[in-house]
């Protein structure tokens, strides 16, 4: 066993390494969940441009799209670089992760050739349309109609928890084409201009106050027939290749984890010694020291299974299925540690400039944004350990007959 | 980055595994039923085939696989429940002279013990209490050692004892053939009895320190090391309850269904698997750790250590609790691992002993 890269991976490092500290600033401390506004997107296209410049976007995407044509190793190496490094996140991410992978998988050359270089370049935001009001989890039994008309759909209805919707461009749009079938059975995928008359963008206020999310409303919307990804009726085919490549972007969630707890444990006091003296504080701080590097070993087994070229399967799913839960505990737990002085959250006062506050407001969202820790566990359930699916009533039934939420 | 045991070591543990789902199987229950406390059968076999000179130097009579060769090994004994003296003598006693022996006392003590004619064991605790300097009172004096041990796993089938003991202010540790005056031993009953434990009464026996392991650190360097052989153990067993309960999940019917179609099944074996993969994680780095001479021995043993303790012990008590009424019977082999897992949660340390160990190390590190 060793932790070293192969020469090649090395000098990959090397470039990636020098390019990161010839044009960005190194991370000092704090990430999290900040406000994605203007000025944040106008920062995030200018990084974007400019890794794209350098060659360090779509690095395992096609040379002929304008990708790398590199492997997924080297897309990890560049995420571990960049991680170390202060740059605007949170844009991107949807798009180049999810939505352009999938068009180029099912849009014609032609058509891809026109969106993947704007995208790479930065110039071109994407946003994933898929969730509704009725429809999260069980994200096929979505409403949303897209009716035949000429060489057009015309589409109705509602879209929410879009994240980016507000500064997105595009959108990879998961519709009802077929209520009459099944529900797998009956969508259709399309993309389209966000600008597209009778799009209207709302934000959605989140807990944390900041408003990253939005509701989209559809009225008549017209989306011609070329923006149309896979056969009508083959949509749920097309979402679940959207949905692999969110379990293949194996980041990290942002948040504080046993590091920062024990600064903070060393500095508040439990009977009349530093927290990190009591005993019972230390067995919290030992189990997630535990889970933390667990996690990162996992990872460490993953990537050696990528770099032996194996595709990660379902067992991903437990990284973000202990990560999540671990970050919330670990703010609900530092909170505790300040007693009252828990509760305030100004980061003038607040120890480590209220990180842990700010955690305890974001931190539920990991739990529930790409799969709930229900649905992760189901997976881990069903396709690791082989056991049987849920049982479903509304598998075989026509789409329309069945009772609506 | 390559981060897997190697195609070889793929291989050894192969056929290990085989050869204990033709060998071992059965073996805690027969030691359970009859009260042996040991396969005596099956240990001269595993004699034979080498595994217990797996990190023994080929110079000692041993087949050089290294620490990782152990761990792997360790893993399947865990998985077959195996009632063998197999942690004590290789993890403990043969790793304890290979440490900490003189060139006489590797050369005299380790091919017996690789090839299994010795059986080693490690005679730490005097009662209640986590490991300490000052909970060892056992003396050596002039070559005489006196004092009590209890318990002692393996101590009443071993012929050869590591005994922490102390020459006034400084603890070390020795090494004292049972077969010796002075030595009795007493049979313990315990919470698994497919294991043998005893109690130690040595009473002016004859004894040597092991010269490098003079001094408490040198007793806990034993023991990190260990923790990380004892985590694949665990681990081994833990993945075995795992796919007793899957299976069982898949056979077993209520409410018209499967039990495992239940979400509470699913979930809690969901959970299950979590636990376990953290801890395979964990001892991998270990197994690392341990070969690389990391500086980071003590985390990567204690974390390793922690983990496997909770995937065993968790993955034991929901396998019983997945069969239900059926578990809870003789019969079934629910018991065994759930028997097994806490007392190997139990040889060598506890698990709030490896996590305030833990944090100890994390904050002399943070601090340096
Ligand atoms: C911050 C954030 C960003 C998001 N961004 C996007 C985005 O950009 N695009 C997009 O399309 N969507 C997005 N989502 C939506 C997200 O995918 C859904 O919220 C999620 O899939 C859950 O769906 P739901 O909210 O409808 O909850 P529901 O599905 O109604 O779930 C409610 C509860 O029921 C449980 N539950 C549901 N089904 C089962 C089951 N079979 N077994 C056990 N328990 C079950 C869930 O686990 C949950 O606890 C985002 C969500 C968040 C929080």
């Amino acid at each position: 066993m060793d932790f070293a890269d192969t020469p090649d991976e090395a000098a990959f490092r090397a470039e990636v390494a020098a390019f990161l500290k010839a044009n960005a600033r190194p991370l000092a401390g704090g990430s999290g969940e900040g406000p994605v506004d203007d000025s944040h997107v106008a920062r995030a296209r200018a990084w974007q441009a400019r890794r794209a410049e350098a060659g360090f976007a779509g690095i395992t995407w096609p040379r002929r799209f304008g990708g790398r044509g590199g492997t997924p190793m080297q897309q990890v190496i560049y995420a571990q670089e960049e991680a170390k490094y202060d740059v605007p996140a949170h844009v991107f991410e949807i798009g180049l992760g999810m939505c352009i992978p999938t068009l180029m998988a099912y849009a014609p050359p032609e058509v891809s050739a026109r969106y993947v270089g704007p995208a790479l370049r930065g110039e071109e935001i994407w946003c994933q349309l898929f969730s509704e009001p009725g429809a999260g989890s069980d994200v096929a039994g979505l409403r949303m109609r897209a009716e035949r008309d000429c060489e057009d759909w015309v589409v109705n209805g509602q879209k929410i928890w879009t994240s980016g919707a507000h500064f997105s461009d595009f959108g990879l749009l998961l519709t009802r084409t077929d209520p009459g079938v099944p529900k797998h059975r009956g969508l259709t995928m399309f993309f389209l201009d966000m600008r597209s008359p009778g799009v209207e963008v709302r934000r959605i206020r989140q807990i944390s106050g900041t408003s990253n999310f939005n509701e989209v409303f559809f009225t008549d919307v017209r989306i011609p027939d070329a923006q149309r990804l896979g056969a009508p009726g083959e949509g749920w085919t097309v979402a679940l290749t959207t949905l692999m490549h969110e379990r293949l972007a194996i980041g990290s969630l942002p948040g504080p984890d046993f590091g920062e707890l024990l600064e903070l444990a060393k500095t508040m006091q439990v009977n009349g010694q530093p927290a990190s003296r009591d005993g019972a504080v230390r067995e919290r701080l030992a189990d997630w020291y535990v889970q933390s590097k667990g996690l990162e070993y996992t990872r460490m087994r993953m990537l050696t299974a990528l770099s032996r070229g194996q595709m990660p399967g379902p067992e991903a799913s437990i990284y973000k299925a202990v990560s999540a839960s671990k970050i919330q505990e670990i703010a609900t737990f530092a909170l505790d540690l300040m007693d009252s002085a828990g509760m305030v959250s100004d980061p003038q006062t607040a120890p480590m400039r209220a990180v842990f506050q700010e955690a305890l407001l974001y931190s539920p969202a990991g739990r529930i944004a790409g799969g709930t820790d229900e649905i992760l566990k189901n997976i881990i359930a069903e396709r690791v350990l082989g056991l049987p699916g849920d049982i479903r009533v509304d598998r075989e039934a026509a789409f329309n007959a069945l009772p609506a939420s | 980055m390559n981060f897997e045991f190697s195609e070889e070591l793929g291989a050894v543990r192969a056929q290990a595994q085989s050869f204990l789902r033709t060998h071992a199987s059965g073996s805690a229950r027969r030691s359970l039923e009859q009260r042996t406390g040991f396969d005596a059968a099956l240990w001269e076999q595993v004699g034979r085939l080498g595994w217990l000179g797996a990190a023994i130097p080929e110079a000692f009579g041993g087949i050089g696989l290294g620490e990782e060769g152990l761990c792997v090994i360790a893993e399947e004994v865990g998985r077959s429940l195996a009632a063998l003296p197999f942690a004590s003598s290789a993890y403990l006693a043969a790793q304890a002279v290979l440490l900490f022996g003189d060139a006489g006392q590797k050369a005299r003590l380790l091919p017996d013990l690789a090839r299994g004619s010795a059986i080693g064991c490690f005679a730490l605790a005097e009662g209640p209490g986590a490991p300490s300097p000052e909970a060892v009172r056992a003396v050596l004096a002039g070559g005489a050692l006196t004092g009590r041990k209890a318990p002692v796993v393996d101590g009443g089938i071993a012929t050869l004892a590591v005994v922490a003991v102390r020459d006034h202010d400084e603890v070390g540790l020795c090494v004292a053939d049972l077969s010796t005056v002075g030595v009795s031993r007493d049979g313990l009953d315990t919470i698994d009895p497919s294991r043998n434990v005893a109690a130690l009464s040595f009473d002016r026996c004859p004894a040597e320190w092991l010269p490098g392991a003079r001094g408490w650190p040198a007793v806990m360097r034993l023991l990190d090391r260990a923790a990380v052989l004892f985590a694949f153990e665990q681990l081994g067993g833990a993945q075995a309850s795992l796919d007793m309960a899957r299976d069982y999940a898949l056979q077993r019917r209520a409410f018209g269904r499967q039990i495992g179609s239940f979400q509470a099944i699913k979930h809690k074996l969901a959970d299950v698997y979590i636990a376990i993969e953290l801890a395979r994680s964990n001892a991998y780095y270990g197994a690392y750790a341990l070969q690389s001479a990391a500086g980071d021995m003590t985390e990567a043993a204690s974390a390793a250590r922690v983990a496997a303790t909770h995937a065993f012990e968790l993955a034991s008590q929901e396998n019983l609790q997945t069969h239900g009424g059926m578990g809870f019977t003789w019969e079934s082999d629910c018991h065994l691992f759930y028997r097994r897992a806490k007392h190997l949660s139990l040889v060598l340390g506890a698990a709030p002993f490896w996590r305030d160990r833990l944090v100890g190390a994390l904050e002399f590190r943070n601090a340096a």
